[in-house]
C-alpha cells in the first residue's frame, strides 16, 4: 500500500478522534454548566444543610436567694452524653461502643434509642444526663472520630440544690416537659426543663428564662468547625425568696435530731413573719433530694420514691391533714370571747370528765383540775373547760371563727397543690353526709378531734392572725424579683382576710399561751429568757383506742401525732409557727425542736452566735407513749 | 544523541499547558489537604522527578526506544508479577513495590510501555491492512498486563490500557467492521461479566450509580455528594480553600480522586471551564504530534500515550460531577500520586520526543 493513502487515512482518522474530542469536552463542559449555573440553587442549599446546624443553648434557670442575699439554689455545669444519628453508619455499634466505654447497659441504651427513632435524626438523642468525669474522660479517650463519630458531649446548666436536701419541698424540682404542657402553653417546646413542684413550678415562668441558638458548621462527621453566629441564652430571672437560710437549717436540724432519736422521720414546720406573711422556713419530712431530679431522674430512684410508704413526695406543710388537737383550743376560746358567750374571767369546775348529752368525756387529768378559768384552761388544757364553752357556742360559730383565723380554709400560699383543712358545721354536715348535726359532736370538735383537720401550713396562719390581732395574712415566699436591672420588690399577698379582735379578749388567750411555755403548762420546754414565747402543745390519735386494741401487734406506727404551735414575744410578735412531728407522741417533744427555732430567730435578731445543731439529747424527747399500755378509755391527753 | 537544534523543535506551548495543569492541581492540593503539608510537597518531588522522566523519554530517540520495547514490555510484565506477589498492600489491593522513600506503582508505567510496544508491533507491520491476526496478537499484548493489573485487583487502572490499543488499532487502519463486531460482543458479554467477572463491590458501585439514593449513606454517598460539591460552586466558586464540601470532609480524597471537584466548588464554573480547556488544548495539541509524526511508530506511539490519557480525563472529570460510578481513577496531572505523575510526565515526554524528531532521520 502505498505511503500516501496510509498517511490520508490516518489523517482522516485523527480528525476524527480531534472532533471527537471537541464533542466530548463540550458535552462535559455543558454538564457541568447545567449543575454549577442552572441547578446551583438547590445544590447550594444541600451544601448548606451538610454543614451548618442550628443547636440549641440551653438557658440556666434563674438563681434563689434568701431573704439576706445567700445564694441557695443555683446552676452548675453538667455534661450530657448524646448520639446524633445522621451520619450513622452502623446504629448498633455505636450502642455497642459507647455502652462499653461508658459502662452502661447496652439494652438501657438501646431502649432510648428506640423511644427517640422517629425523631428527625440530627436532633442528639441523650444518652446520658449529667455524666461523671469519668464517662466524659473515657468518651473523649477514644478519638471520638475515628471510634465514636456519632457521639457528642455537651455542656448544659443543671440546677443545683443545697447537697444535705434543705428545703426539698419549698423548691421543688425540674422534669422535662410533657406533651399536654407543650400543648397548652406555647411558649414551652418539647424537650425544655420546667418546674415540676414548689418554687419551681409556681415560679417556673420567672425562673426558666429563654434557650438561645447556635449556628455552626459542622463537618462530614458532624463535628463543630465554627460558630456562624450566636444568640446567647438568657438566663432566667433571679428570685429572692423569703426563707432565712439560717432558721430554715435550724428547723431542719431540729427535724434531723428527732430522726437521729429514731423518734420520728416525717413532719412538718413553717415558720412565718406574722405581720408581713413572709415565710422564713418551711419544710416538709421526710424529703428526697431534688438533685436527682435535675439531670433526669433514674428509674430507680423514682420509684423508690413512689413506692415508700412514708410518701417522701408529699409536702405535709401544705397536703397534709391532721387532727390539731388541742392546740383548736384557742378557736374555741375566741368564738366564746367574740361572740360574748364567755369573758376571760368565766369559770368552769374540772372534776376530770363531765357529762354531755348522755355520755361522759374525761379530761386528759385524772381528779381534774378544779375551778379553773380561760387563761389557766389553755395553760392547763383543761379538755372539760373547753367541752362546757364549746357546747355553749355551738359548732357553727366555732366553724365561724376558725376560719377567721385561718382553719379549714386554704392560706394562698404561693406553692402548687394546698389543700384545704376541715372545721365541720352544720352546713357541712348537711351537705356532705346528708345528716343533722348533734349537738353531742361539737363536744370532740371543741378540743380538736372528731372531724377537726388542719394543715400545718395553716396553723402557721392560725397563729400569726392570733399574734397579729386578726388580720389572716397570706403566706408566701417570693420577696424580691430581679428583671435585669436590679432587685425590684415583688408586692405581698393582700392578706385573706382582716376581723379586728377584742384586744382585750384576745390578751387572754395570748396570757394562757403564754403561761403554757412560761408558766406550768406543757410548753416549758419551747421557753426563752427574755423572748416571752406563747405557744400551745397538741397531740391527735391516730386511731381510736378500740381501733388500736384491734390492730393488736401490728407494726404499723401508731403513735399520737405531736404538734406545737407558737408565737414570740407575746406582746410585739416577730415569728409564728407550728412544728407538727408525725408520730411525734407528745406535743412537748415538737416544743423541743421549736425552742432550737426560737432560740436561733432571737439570736440572730440580737446579733449573738446562732445555737449549734441541737442533739437529740440536747432535746430531751420523751419517748413515753401511754398508749403503749393496754389502753384506757381515755380521749384525750394533755 | 541529543542535537543541539532538536532543541528548537520542542513543543513549549505543549509543555506550558501541561504545567499550567500541574499548578492548578498542586494548588487544589494545597487547599484540600490544609496547607503545606506532606502530601503537597510530596506532590512537588513527583513533579520533579516527573520532569526528570520527561527528560530522559524526551531525549532518546523514540525509534532507539521501540527498538527495545520488547525488552521494556517484559521488564513491565515482571514488575507486575512481582507486584502481584510481593507487592504492598493499601486498601485491599497490591499495586505498590515499596522502594522505602517511594512507592512505585508499576501498573501507572504499564500504559505507556503498551502504548509504545503496540505502536512498534503496528508500526513495523509491511503488510498493507491490518489481519486478524495482527489484531489477535495484538489483543494479547493487551490481555496480559490487563489480567495482571486487574488481579491486584485495579479495575480501573487495566481498564485504561483498553483506549491504548484501540486508538493504535483505530489509528493503524483497523476496518470499522471489526470495530462494530467488538462492540457487539462487549455489550453482549457485559451480563455474563457482571455475573461472573465484577466482584460483589464493583457490582454495587455500578447499581449505586445508577441509582444513589439507594444508598445514600454508604456507596450512593460519594456520587450525591461529588454532585452537590459541583453543583453548589456557581458561577465563580466559593474561593480557595473556601470550599465547605471538600474542607470539612463531605467528600473524601478530595485531593486525588475527587480534585476536580473540588476545583469546580472552589472555582467554580469559570474554573471548570479554564481548566477543561487546558486538558483539551493539551490533546488537541498532543494529536497534532502525531498528525506530525514522522512515521507511523510515532504517529501510533502519541496515539497510544494519549489514549489512556484523555480517557483518564474524561472519565474522572464526568465521575467528579457525580455522573459516572466512582472509581479509583485519578485526574492525570491533577491529582495527588507520585507514579502518576511521574508517568504522565514520562508520556507526554514520549509525544514531544515523536513531535520534535519529525525532520531528522
Amino acid at each position: 500500500m502505498p505511503v500516501t493513502e496510509d498517511r490520508r487515512r490516518i489523517a482522516v482518522r485523527l480528525t476524527a478522534l480531534q472532533v471527537g474530542c471537541v464533542v466530548v469536552f463540550a458535552a462535559l463542559g455543558i454538564s457541568f454548566w447545567f449543575l454549577q449555573i442552572i441547578q446551583n440553587a438547590r445544590f447550594e442549599e444541600m451544601a448548606e444543610n451538610n454543614h451548618q446546624r442550628t443547636l440549641a443553648l440551653r438557658a440556666p434557670r434563674g438563681v434563689l436567694y434568701d431573704r439576706d442575699g445567700r445564694v441557695i439554689v443555683e446552676n452548675r455545669h453538667s455534661f450530657t452524653i448524646s448520639i446524633v444519628r445522621e451520619h450513622t453508619k452502623d446504629l448498633d455499634r455505636t450502642i455497642r461502643l459507647l455502652s462499653a466505654v461508658a459502662r452502661l447497659d447496652q439494652k438501657d441504651v438501646k431502649a432510648v434509642v428506640d423511644r427517640h427513632r422517629s425523631e428527625p435524626t440530627y436532633r442528639p438523642i441523650v444518652i446520658i444526663e449529667d455524666a461523671s468525669l469519668a464517662q466524659v474522660a473515657a468518651i473523649t479517650a477514644r478519638r471520638l472520630d475515628f471510634e465514636l463519630p456519632d457521639v457528642v458531649v455537651e455542656e448544659v446548666p443543671t440546677r443545683q440544690y443545697p447537697s444535705d436536701g434543705i428545703a426539698a419541698h419549698l423548691f421543688g424540682y425540674v422534669g422535662e416537659v410533657n406533651d399536654a404542657m407543650v400543648e397548652a402553653d406555647d411558649t414551652l417546646k418539647s424537650g425544655d426543663l420546667v418546674g415540676q413542684a414548689g418554687i419551681e413550678k409556681i415560679y417556673n415562668a420567672l425562673l426558666m428564662g429563654q434557650d438561645g441558638a447556635k449556628r455552626v458548621v459542622v463537618n462530614s462527621l458532624g463535628r463543630e468547625i465554627r460558630t456562624l453566629e450566636e444568640e446567647p441564652p438568657t438566663e432566667g430571672k433571679r428570685l429572692q425568696l423569703t426563707i432565712d437560710y439560717d432558721l430554715q437549717k435550724a428547723v431542719e436540724d431540729g427535724f434531723r435530731a428527732a430522726q437521729t432519736a429514731h423518734l420520728t422521720n416525717a413532719g412538718a414546720a413553717v415558720v412565718l413573719d406574722p405581720n408581713t406573711g413572709e415565710v422564713l422556713a418551711f419544710s416538709s419530712e421526710p424529703a428526697y433530694d431534688p438533685n436527682a431530679f435535675a439531670a433526669g431522674i433514674d428509674r430507680a430512684t423514682w420509684a423508690s420514691l413512689t413506692t415508700d410508704e412514708q410518701k417522701p413526695l408529699n409536702d405535709r406543710a401544705i397536703q397534709g391533714r391532721y387532727s390539731p388537737g388541742s392546740t383548736f383550743k384557742m378557736a374555741v376560746a375566741l368564738a366564746g370571747l367574740e361572740e360574748g358567750v364567755i369573758t376571760p374571767d368565766f369559770q368552769v369546775h374540772c372534776t376530770g370528765g363531765a357529762n354531755f348529752y348522755g355520755r361522759t368525756f374525761k379530761c386528759w387529768k385524772k381528779g381534774g383540775h378544779g375551778t379553773i378559768d380561760l387563761r389557766h384552761a389553755i395553760e392547763q388544757s383543761c379538755d372539760v373547760y373547753f367541752y362546757t364553752v364549746g357546747n355553749m357556742v355551738g359548732v357553727d360559730r366555732i366553724n365561724k371563727w376558725a376560719a377567721v383565723l385561718g382553719l379549714g380554709v386554704k392560706t394562698g400560699i404561693d406553692l402548687p397543690n394546698e389543700v384545704t383543712g376541715l372545721v365541720p358545721s352544720t352546713e357541712w354536715k348537711r351537705e356532705k353526709m346528708h345528716e343533722k348535726w348533734y349537738a353531742g359532736e361539737t363536744i370532740s370538735v371543741a378540743i380538736g378531734q372528731g372531724q377537726v383537720s388542719v394543715t400545718p401550713v395553716s396553723m402557721a396562719v392560725y397563729m400569726a392572725t392570733l399574734a397579729n390581732g386578726g388580720t389572716r395574712v397570706t403566706p408566701h415566699l417570693l420577696k424580691a424579683v430581679d428583671e435585669g436591672a436590679g432587685w425590684k420588690p415583688a408586692p405581698a399577698p393582700p392578706p385573706q382576710s382582716k376581723v379586728d379582735l377584742d384586744p382585750d379578749k384576745l390578751q387572754a388567750i395570748r396570757d394562757g399561751l403564754w403561761m403554757v411555755v412560761n408558766g406550768h403548762g406543757t410548753g416549758g420546754r419551747a421557753r426563752i429568757a427574755n423572748a416571752d414565747v406563747a405557744g400551745k402543745t397538741g397531740s391527735s390519735q391516730v386511731i381510736s383506742n378500740e381501733g388500736r386494741v384491734a390492730a393488736g401487734r401490728s407494726t404499723k406506727d401508731l403513735r399520737d401525732n405531736g404538734w406545737f404551735v407558737f408565737f414570740a414575744p407575746r406582746d410585739h410578735p416577730q415569728i409564728a409557727g407550728v412544728v407538727f412531728l408525725e408520730h411525734g407522741i407528745h406535743g412537748a417533744n415538737a416544743a423541743g425542736i421549736a425552742h432550737h427555732i426560737l432560740d436561733t430567730f432571737f439570736a440572730k435578731q440580737a446579733g449573738r452566735p446562732l445555737p449549734p445543731a441541737p442533739t437529740p439529747a440536747d432535746l430531751r424527747f420523751d419517748f413515753v407513749d401511754p398508749y403503749a399500755r393496754p389502753a384506757v378509755a381515755s380521749v384525750e391527753t394533755d | 544523541m541529543f542535537e543541539r537544534r532538536l532543541y528548537y523543535h520542542i513543543d513549549w506551548a505543549l509543555l506550558a499547558g501541561i504545567f499550567a495543569l500541574c499548578a492548578i492541581g498542586l494548588a487544589q492540593i494545597f487547599s484540600a489537604t490544609g496547607g503545606f503539608t506532606r502530601i503537597y510537597y510530596t506532590q512537588i518531588y513527583g513533579m520533579l522527578l516527573g520532569i526528570f522522566a520527561m527528560g530522559v523519554c524526551l531525549t532518546i530517540d523514540y525509534r532507539s526506544l521501540a527498538d527495545k520495547s520488547h525488552l521494556i514490555y517484559l521488564a513491565v510484565l515482571v514488575l507486575l508479577l512481582y507486584v502481584l506477589f510481593f507487592g504492598a498492600v493499601r486498601g485491599g489491593s497490591r499495586r505498590w513495590i515499596d522502594l522505602g522513600v517511594v512507592n512505585l506503582q508499576p501498573s501507572e508505567f504499564a500504559k505507556a510501555v503498551l502504548a509504545l510496544v503496540l505502536a512498534k508491533f503496528f508500526g513495523e507491520s509491511r503488510r498493507g491492512a491490518i489481519t486478524r491476526e495482527d489484531l489477535a496478537i495484538a489483543g494479547a499484548l493487551t490481555a496480559v498486563p490487563l489480567i495482571l493489573i486487574a488481579r491486584q485487583p485495579d479495575l480501573g487502572t487495566a481498564v485504561t490500557l483498553i483506549p491504548v490499543a484501540f486508538a493504535i488499532a483505530y489509528v493503524a487502519g483497523m476496518p470499522m467492521r471489526i470495530l462494530g463486531i467488538l462492540a457487539l460482543v462487549g455489550v453482549l458479554v457485559a451480563p455474563v461479566a457482571w455475573k461472573f467477572a465484577l466482584k460483589d463491590y464493583q457490582r454495587e458501585r455500578i447499581s449505586t450509580f445508577l441509582d444513589p439514593a439507594q444508598d445514600a449513606k454508604g456507596a450512593g454517598y460519594q456520587q450525591i455528594q461529588a454532585r452537590i460539591t459541583v453543583g453548589s460552586g456557581g458561577l465563580w466558586g466559593k474561593g480557595f480553600t473556601k470550599g465547605t464540601q471538600g474542607q470539612l470532609r463531605f467528600l473524601p480524597v478530595a485531593h486525588n480522586d475527587f480534585i476536580f471537584s473540588v476545583l469546580a466548588e472552589e472555582q467554580g464554573f469559570a474554573g471548570v471551564l479554564v481548566t477543561l480547556g487546558l486538558y483539551l488544548f493539551v490533546i488537541l495539541r498532543a494529536l497534532e504530534a502525531a498528525r506530525l509524526a514522522k512515521d507511523r511508530l510515532g504517529a501510533y506511539l502519541v496515539m497510544g500515550v494519549l489514549a489512556s490519557f484523555t480517557f483518564q480525563v474524561i472519565y474522572n472529570v464526568t465521575m467528579s460531577a457525580g455522573l459516572a460510578p466512582v472509581k479509583g481513577l485519578t485526574l492525570p496531572l491533577m491529582s495527588y500520586g507520585g507514579s502518576s505523575m511521574i508517568a504522565t510526565l514520562a508520556a507526554f515526554g514520549l509525544i514531544l520526543n515523536v513531535r520534535m524528531r519529525r525532520f531528522t532521520n
